[in-house]
């Protein structure tokens, strides 16, 4: 990126600082959005080692590798990075980069705070990850640290997995209210709420959650930490508090939280399968509104995750209605961008497969999430591989296939060069093949009874767990060829147009490619 | 950068932040109040099996003779509570409205001086909010001396309101250990 930059100088603009000031200090939502996608990507590769551990662990049954109380802090902090430090950062990464790009704005509205949200991030999982090399190790409790597990039967560590969570939670509030501010006043003139690309829609959207709900979870981590240290019992029966109030403090947390970490992507499938079929997005009203009822609803679904804990017959029945509901929203979400695609004329760039297929295996995940709404059956789903096969089918293809697709989609917009189309075409291939060889087999052992986050299981799932366990690795390893895909693209390749795909429509492709260091300093005029 | 610099631009930009803030604080007293809020929902709709506190008996209390109420006492110590902790009585046969008085066992088994809690649940939690505890061992701590035992009390009565579907009630005390909780505190 830096080799272009020279030849941007005019009068008025001047280019990026040189060394290492320029990241330190950079107010450009250009150079914090890379910085946010590296460290995303990172984190993904850090977060996706500790699946393979995970997954080397459970290649055979009996123990091989590591002490189950290090399978313990593998899956934790498997979860906890992947969630707060590999898709959360990514998607804030894709709006710093897009969204002034596709309002038409010349810079997010608080460049200050922008770079301050993204510094906050290293020294936050800094703090985590460094809780590995301590006495006791890190975190053990599960990424959703269950009371009392995180509090009385807690590592010492648990103090710094506390403030690290309250360090990713001021990062991503700053960020969100970016968000929010910029698309509220930095909008071309003639761009209208109902004008905007829905990526930009669906982010306004997950900011309001984000400042809604990331509050809750700061909350609750406070709590926490003054159960532990200073003598209150928020979620100790003995003091006369309820464990079980940290699950529902949680879940009102954790359920929006999904939908954070899933509706950008939504954005993005919306941006990149119009581009590919060569026709308007079906439906774009309903896709705003059908946005807008998930968030809705994800504030009042939060109690399916603890159907197993002992809540009453009516709030068993309330919750298991209210969570069947969302399908309605994300169904027309889903039949929208299957009618895009009826009678378009389709082609199929690495960008397109990736949508596809997340529209595709999104919709599997869909589905088992509804049978695990059915309240009656979840007594049996609840804790097993099956609950795991559901999430990792959700976030995988959805959420992270989502960012490859709009990675492709953008990078001869950020780079000015093509990527490689076969290398890409390879990539999309075995992570597609990988994930479905690693994460379908789950729901066959977990509807057959094997318990999640325990590192043996019975001699009968022997046989799915090595097929899913060849399948990780394939995943992980395919992933190093994303990374030199991408280190490819920005060294070189074929020059990209302005356009750069021939179907597509939007503010972002009517500046030269690689987007200028300052782009729109003059508003473009909106029809 | 022009548009952002304009002092309409940032004016613009600071109520943005100022609203988005007041949402952000909200939010997170928001959390803290879901515990008042968790409290008084279950202890209103007896969710939960949690029941209520120190209850006054009225001097008209009826009893209700046309029905019986089987009421089970059960004991359960907390992990690492070593304490002893048991019923006298298993099993009582109540009216509606009539008071009963049980005692329970507990024996300090250990070679320290310990202070202990019990909670009580009601299961099933229809029925919580119908049984009224006049007088129990759970309104306070109990501090026992090496190998000190003692019968503790509990004064209670059950609701002649209580549905007629319930016949029995089932009441369980977990003991807790508050040793270090409560010695803490005062130091």
């Amino acid at each position: 990126m830096s080799a272009v930059v020279g030849e941007h100088h005019d009068d008025h603009h001047h280019g990026p600082a040189k060394g290492l000031t320029r990241w330190i200090f950079t107010t450009n939502h250009k150079d914090i959005g890379s910085m946010y996608l590296w460290f995303s990507f990172i984190m993904f590769l850090i977060g996706g080692s500790m699946a393979l551990v995970i997954r080397a662990e459970l290649f055979e049954p009996g123990m091989q590798i590591v002490v189950p109380g290090f399978f313990n802090q593998m899956t934790t902090m498997h979860g906890l990075i992947m969630v707060f430090g590999a898709v959360m950062p990514a998607f804030v990464g894709l709006a710093n980069w897009l969204v002034p790009m596709m309002v038409g704005a010349p810079d997010m509205a608080l460049p200050r705070m922008n770079n301050w949200s993204f510094w906050i991030l290293p020294f936050a999982f800094t703090l985590l990850l460094s809780s590995l090399f301590m006495e006791g190790g890190a975190p053990n409790f599960g990424w959703t640290f269950y009371a009392p597990l995180s509090t009385t039967y807690a590592p010492p560590s648990v103090t710094f997995f506390i403030f690290g969570v309250h360090m990713m939670g001021i990062s991503s509030i700053m960020g969100a209210i970016n968000v929010i501010a910029t698309i509220l006043n930095l909008r071309a003139p003639g761009m209208t709420l109902m004008k905007m690309p829905l990526f930009v829609w669906t982010w306004l959207i997950t900011a309001f959650l984000l400042i809604a709900v990331m509050p809750v979870l700061a909350g609750v981590v406070t709590m926490m930490l003054m159960d532990i240290h200073f003598g209150t019992s928020f979620f100790s029966a003995a003091g006369g508090g309820d464990p079980v109030l940290f699950q529902h403090v949680f879940w009102f947390f954790g359920h929006p939280e999904v939908y954070i970490m899933i509706l950008p992507a939504f954005g993005v499938a919306s941006q990149i399968i119009p581009t590919f079929s060569r026709k308007k997005l079906f439906g774009y009203p309903s896709m705003v509104y059908a946005t807008a009822s998930i968030a809705v609803l994800s504030f009042i679904v939060w109690a399916h995750h603890m159907f197993a804990v002992g809540l009453p017959l009516a709030g068993e029945l309330f919750f298991m209605y209210a969570t069947m509901l969302i399908a309605v929203p994300t169904g027309v979400k889903v039949f929208n961008w299957v009618s895009t695609m009826f009678r378009g004329s389709l082609t199929f760039e690495t960008p397109m497969l990736f949508a596809i297929a997340f529209v595709i295996l999104f919709t599997i995940g869909g589905f088992s999430g509804l049978m695990l709404a059915i309240a009656p059956v979840d007594f049996q789903y609840h804790d097993t591989y099956f609950v795991v096969a559901h999430f990792h089918y959700v976030l995988v293809p959805g959420a992270i296939f989502s960012i490859f697709a709009a990675a492709y989609y953008w990078l001869p917009k950020w780079t000015g060069h093509m990527y490689d189309e076969a290398l890409g075409k390879a990539h999309f291939w075995l992570s597609f093949i990988g994930l479905n060889m690693t994460f379908f087999p789950m729901h066959f052992v977990g509807l057959a009874g094997m318990p999640r986050r325990i590192p043996d299981y019975a001699m009968q799932f022997a046989d799915f767990n090595r097929i899913s366990s060849m399948g990780a690795f394939l995943f992980g390893v395919t992933q190093l060829l994303f990374l030199f895909i991408v280190l490819k693209c920005i060294r070189g390749g074929k020059q990209a147009t302005a356009q750069v795909w021939e179907g597509a429509e939007g503010l972002e492709w009517t500046l030269p490619s690689p987007a200028p260091y300052h782009s729109f300093t003059e508003p473009p005029q909106v029809k | 950068m022009t548009s952002d610099n304009t002092s309409a631009g940032q004016s613009s930009n600071r109520k943005v932040v100022v609203w988005a803030l007041g949402i952000v604080v909200g939010m997170f007293g928001f959390g803290f109040a879901l515990v008042p809020l968790y409290e008084v929902f279950c202890q209103v709709t007896g969710l939960n099996g949690k029941t209520g506190g120190r209850y006054e008996v009225s001097t008209t209390v009826q009893v209700d003779e046309s029905r019986q109420i089987r009421v089970q006492f059960l004991t359960n110590t907390n992990e690492n509570m070593p304490w002893q902790f048991k019923p006298l009585v298993r099993e009582i046969k109540v009216h509606p409205g009539e008071q009963m008085k049980v005692e329970f066992y507990a024996k300090n088994t250990t070679g320290e001086m310990m202070v202990a809690q019990a909670v009580p649940s009601i299961s099933p939690s229809e029925g919580a909010e119908f049984f009224h505890k006049t007088e129990c061992f759970c309104f306070n701590q109990q501090i026992l001396q090496p190998g000190e035992d003692i019968n503790m009390p509990l004064i209670f009565l059950v609701d002649k309101d209580l549905p007629e579907g319930l016949h029995t009630l089932t009441l369980s005390y977990t003991l807790f250990d508050v040793t270090e909780r409560t010695t803490k505190t005062k130091s």
